[in-house]
């Protein structure tokens, strides 16, 4: 077991590695590279400009030699522009020219300044995390139980009409993408013009205009019921109808077990059947899939964030890459890549202490 | 001129309708309760359970939500008012409950057949009202004619216009909407009608018409491919340009008539109008046919790449090279080609780079087996968020250095691989059938390969005069990504199906008959995997829709003009808490083509598991 999660962090760090540098070749391409010379100088720059700009921050060194510096390998560069002033990678505002390290790379803790922001990578993506975090909490304490609770309804009695209007009901939410629900639920549920909010409010059972708040970006730092449940409910309904039919799968599985029809057979009332024999081994399943979900609600948070402008780390995402911020995507990407293998990692070992028949090798 | 309604003139069966639909919930909710419970002695009480427990999750939920966030949460008036209605709701139900089992020995049967009826009902009085209207739509306007004085009677001309003008509103919205898409309608119906007949004789695909839900979906699809169809070839059932813009008509209401419309324009704006006055109606109509173009299209490229990768490594285990096949030198002069063509286009730096990762990934091929090699290759693009990816690969300045023409290159290759290797593997004994057919289907891929590939003002300029076909660079690049994209998952089915199937009796059988180990892979083992292939294959379109939507929405790679449904629904999104009309339009279609995708795939899978 330790043998294994110690390749699988091999893996890891290797695929780290790999994409990292498909990111910052991406990035560093030439065309990439002028356009973020005329967001940081001017737009009516002319070529030689934008080339003398680039030249004297260390963009156009070889490949190789910029990813070492990113790393911390190799010692930042350092030059000085035309007044004379040193520039550099190293180089931080607020920090005297005699004290810059001569090597800042993730190695020794430095992931970078944003050229968006104007503030440390570490700074901005500690921040937006937590956000996010927040958002992805009350998502996974939405749709894991509701997905659950539809997915043992449906596959406890396979093929029966509630199994059927349940399936259909999931496929119907898998098949609704985030950008196509948040939509309606914005024009049906927060438009002080549209949907049920007009009626609600000269009912008088709602204060204020409107049922819920279309944006949430009151939310980053008073999250409430109404400002914050309709991105929630967004990221969720899109996972919740996978997650659902994973778990009806396994249920109506585990109904055909010959364990179920002795209990039945011995006169084990239905509901002790359901809740008692056939719903621990029917959750094994849906685990991994709830853990593999994870990764794909990534996509749905950066729609969502946009959608209700709420700036947390998909926000910053679509920010970083929008302004081709190099530092700031580069540390996106890690993020969302060791996101992505360690719910991996952590799905495979969970499996392994769930159903006791696995063994890894 | 008054704007259209919503339902025209005859209004009259809004009152039915509100009847059947009130029935329809009530019957609904109240067999899904019921049947949820199946306890028919218990039903009162069950009934409670269901209901309670529904509204106190929505309850509890507002509650811990209020509780954890720190005041500011949902109102202590709005819960208790929330759980009085619970108490009202429960004490309902129950008495529901007590009436229903003391009348009825099957309450949630007698539910669900009410519910049946009441949607049957609902069907019907639509059906009629649509036929009424259709029918007597611009009997006002006649009466009206005729009750004129003989001189005050207008020419003939404005009377025409009038009565057209007249009839339009008394259709009203929908009926309108409906009469546009005429063709489609004539079209599925007799589809429908030709596949019910024959369905028994038609495989697969007739035993779908066994399947209520599998039904649906094809029904769904096939109106959106029918209407790209018609509006896409001969500009049927769009109403005015996707770019056509009116004066008066930004961010109108639907129904609202165009100022000053000539006698041959359509005189309304069936769905309104967007923030730059054009028809929402039109660009929705308009933008099925991007995506029922592209969708397929791509899914099949992915297809093509992830079941010419996918079958070798599900196929061979043991290294991947060995020093005397032929597959290393084809390998190796492959990789010296790719090594060269980098050192000659982009320099010395990058040369070494991929001279470096070939070197890794050939010494790697005769260590480890393919499986292996090309599992982590698929893993490494599957461990990227894909909207990363399509943030990296989707723009403008990326288009500007050729890369998806690489991409391209490489990716559109795999199809020409593909039909070379099936048709080779197949005739490979009958030498004189086998050069004819690969000239047949080969000269034609290679050509439209080369003119796909080329364009002018680009990297890739060798045709020159020769490139008759030069896709849209936006388009390119957007189809590029998501064939990238949709790879890799592709690979790993086929990979499982072919690991799965290589242990079945009739590949030894093959095997042992002398067979080559491709014609095992495409002629034995891919005709048993179809049945989850095309399943996925349905999926796939779905989820490619959903991505094209995605690009569309963050406004990558397709103009900002295009009037596909991400991109309208990206413009109306702005405006929509003030005007909601231009985007719901494009939403509803995207979300019916998914959902269509999603019940054909559900139908298929049910009806290929019943053989």
């Amino acid at each position: 077991m330790g043998l294994f999660i110690l390749r699988r962090l091999g893996v890891m760090l290797l695929t780290a590695l790999c994409l990292t540098f498909v990111v910052f070749f991406l990035t560093n391409l030439y065309p990439n590279l002028e356009k973020l010379a005329k967001t940081q100088g001017n737009f009516r720059m002319s070529d030689e400009q934008v080339e003398s700009y680039l030249t004297s921050r260390g963009y156009l060194q070889p490949l190789p030699r910029k990813y070492a510096e990113w790393l911390g390998i190799a010692p930042g560069y350092l030059s000085s522009d035309t007044e004379g002033k040193p520039v550099g990678r190293c180089i931080r505002p607020g920090i005297e020219a005699d004290k810059v390290p001569t090597r800042c790379g993730i190695l020794q803790g430095d992931w970078g300044f944003s050229t968006v922001f104007k503030e440390p990578v570490s700074v901005i993506i500690g921040t937006r995390l937590a956000l996010t975090a927040k958002l992805m909490l009350w998502v996974m304490l939405l749709m894991v139980p509701s997905a659950l609770i539809v997915g043992v309804l449906a596959g406890m009695r396979e093929g029966s009409r509630t199994d059927r209007t349940l399936s259909t009901a999931s496929i119907a939410s898998t098949a609704t993408p985030e950008y196509v629900s948040g939509v309606i639920f914005i024009a049906l549920l927060a438009s002080s013009r549209y949907g049920v909010s007009p009626m609600l409010a000269e009912a008088g059972l709602i204060e204020g205009k409107t049922l819920f708040k279309g944006t949430a970006t009151t939310a980053m730092e008073a999250a409430n019921f109404q400002n914050f449940f309709l991105p929630v409910l967004t990221i969720s309904l899109y996972g919740m109808g996978y997650i659902a039919r994973m778990t009806r799968a396994s249920m109506a599985e585990v109904m055909t077990a010959q364990y179920i029809r002795t209990a039945r057979l011995k006169g084990v009332s239905f509901r002790n059947i359901v809740m008692k024999h056939a719903l621990r081994n029917a959750l094994i399943a849906p685990f991994t899939v709830i853990m593999l979900q994870i990764p794909w609600l990534l996509n749905g948070v950066v729609i969502v964030e946009t959608l209700f402008n709420y700036k947390g780390f998909g926000w910053t995402l679509v920010q970083a890459a929008g302004n081709n911020d190099i530092e700031l995507l580069l540390g996106v990407s890690v993020v969302s890549v060791f996101v992505v293998l360690i719910t991996q990692l952590l799905s495979d070992i969970g499996y392994v202490f769930l159903n006791p028949r696995i063994r890894i090798s | 001129m008054e704007p259209l309604t919503w339902f025209g003139a005859f209004t009259w069966f809004g009152s039915f309708l509100g009847v059947a639909i009130t029935v329809a919930i009530v019957s609904g909710l109240a067999a899904m309760l019921l049947s949820l419970t199946n306890s028919s002695t218990k039903g009162a009480f069950s009934l409670f359970n269901g209901i309670a427990v529904v509204l106190l999750l929505v309850v509890g939920f507002g509650y811990v939500y209020g509780m954890m966030s720190g005041g500011g949460g949902i109102q202590m008036s709005t819960l208790a008012r929330m759980l009085g209605v619970l108490v009202l709701l429960g004490l309902f139900a129950a008495m529901l409950g007590y009436f229903m089992n003391t009348f009825f020995d099957d309450p949630a049967a007698t539910m669900g057949a009410l519910f049946s009826k009441a949607l049957l009902a609902i069907a019907i009085i639509c059906g009629v009202w649509l036929l009424w209207t259709l029918l007597f739509a611009g009997s006002g306007h006649r009466a009206y004619v005729d009750g004129l004085a003989p001189d005050a009677m207008p020419d003939a001309e404005t009377l025409a216009a009038e009565k057209r003008i007249a009839i339009m509103q008394g259709r009203g919205i929908i009926a309108s909407i409906f009469m546009r898409f005429m063709p489609v309608w004539i079209s599925l119906t007799v589809i429908i009608v030709v596949s019910m007949i024959y369905k028994r004789k038609l495989g697969l695909y007739g035993k779908l018409y066994d399947n209520v839900i599998g039904m649906v979906g094809f029904s769904l699809v096939m109106f959106w491919v029918l209407t790209a169809f018609y509006t896409g070839v001969f500009d049927l059932i769009s109403t005015h340009g996707p770019l056509e813009q009116a004066s008066g008509m930004k961010n109108k209401l639907p129904g609202t008539p165009l100022r000053g419309a000539e006698s041959g324009e359509y005189a309304f704006y069936l769905l309104g109008g967007d923030n730059l006055a054009r028809d929402v109606f039109s660009r929705m109509v308009k933008g099925s046919v991007t995506v029922i173009i592209i969708a397929p299209l791509a899914t099949l490229f992915a297809f093509m790449v992830g079941i010419t990768l996918g079958l070798p490594a599900g196929y061979f285990s043991g290294p991947a090279l060995n020093r005397e096949s032929i597959g290393t030198k084809i390998v190796g002069a492959l990789f010296a080609i790719i090594a060269l063509a980098i050192l000659f286009t982009s320099g010395i730096s990058n040369f070494l780079i991929v001279l470096v990762v070939l070197a890794v990934l050939f010494a790697l091929m005769f260590k480890g087996s393919l499986d292996t090699v090309l599992s982590f290759l698929a893993n490494l693009i599957l461990a990227f968020p894909v909207i990363l990816l399509f943030y990296l690969l989707v723009t403008p300045e990326i288009v500007q250095t050729g890369l998806p023409q690489y991409m391209a290159i490489v990716l559109f290759f795999f199809p020409i691989i593909f039909v070379a290797v099936l048709i080779n593997s197949r005739f490979k004994t009958q030498p004189a059938k086998n050069s004819k057919y690969l000239m047949l289907t080969l000269i034609p891929m290679a050509i439209i390969y080369a003119v796909t590939i080329n364009a002018p003002e680009s990297k890739i300029n060798i045709l020159g005069a020769l490139d008759f076909f030069n896709p849209d660079p936006g388009v390119l690049v957007v189809f590029v990504s998501v064939v990238f994209v949709n790879s890799p998952t592709v690979f790993r089915i086929v990979r499982g199906l072919a690991l799965d199937i290589n242990s079945r009796d009739y590949v030894a059988a093959a095997q042992t008959r002398g067979e080559g180990p491709w014609y095992i892979m495409l002629w034995e083992i891919l005709p048993n995997a179809r049945g989850p292939l095309i399943v996925d294959f349905c999926l796939r379109i779905g989820y490619t829709t959903i991505l094209l939507g995605t690009l569309g929405f963050f406004g990558l790679g397709l103009s900002p003009e295009s009037p596909d449904w991400g991109s309208t629904i990206n413009d109306g999104r702005k405006l929509l808490m003030i005007y909601a009309h231009p985007a719901l339009p494009p939403a509803f279609a995207l979300l019916s083509l998914v959902l269509g995708l999603n019940l054909l795939a559900d139908g298929l899978r049910e009806e290929s598991l019943k053989d």
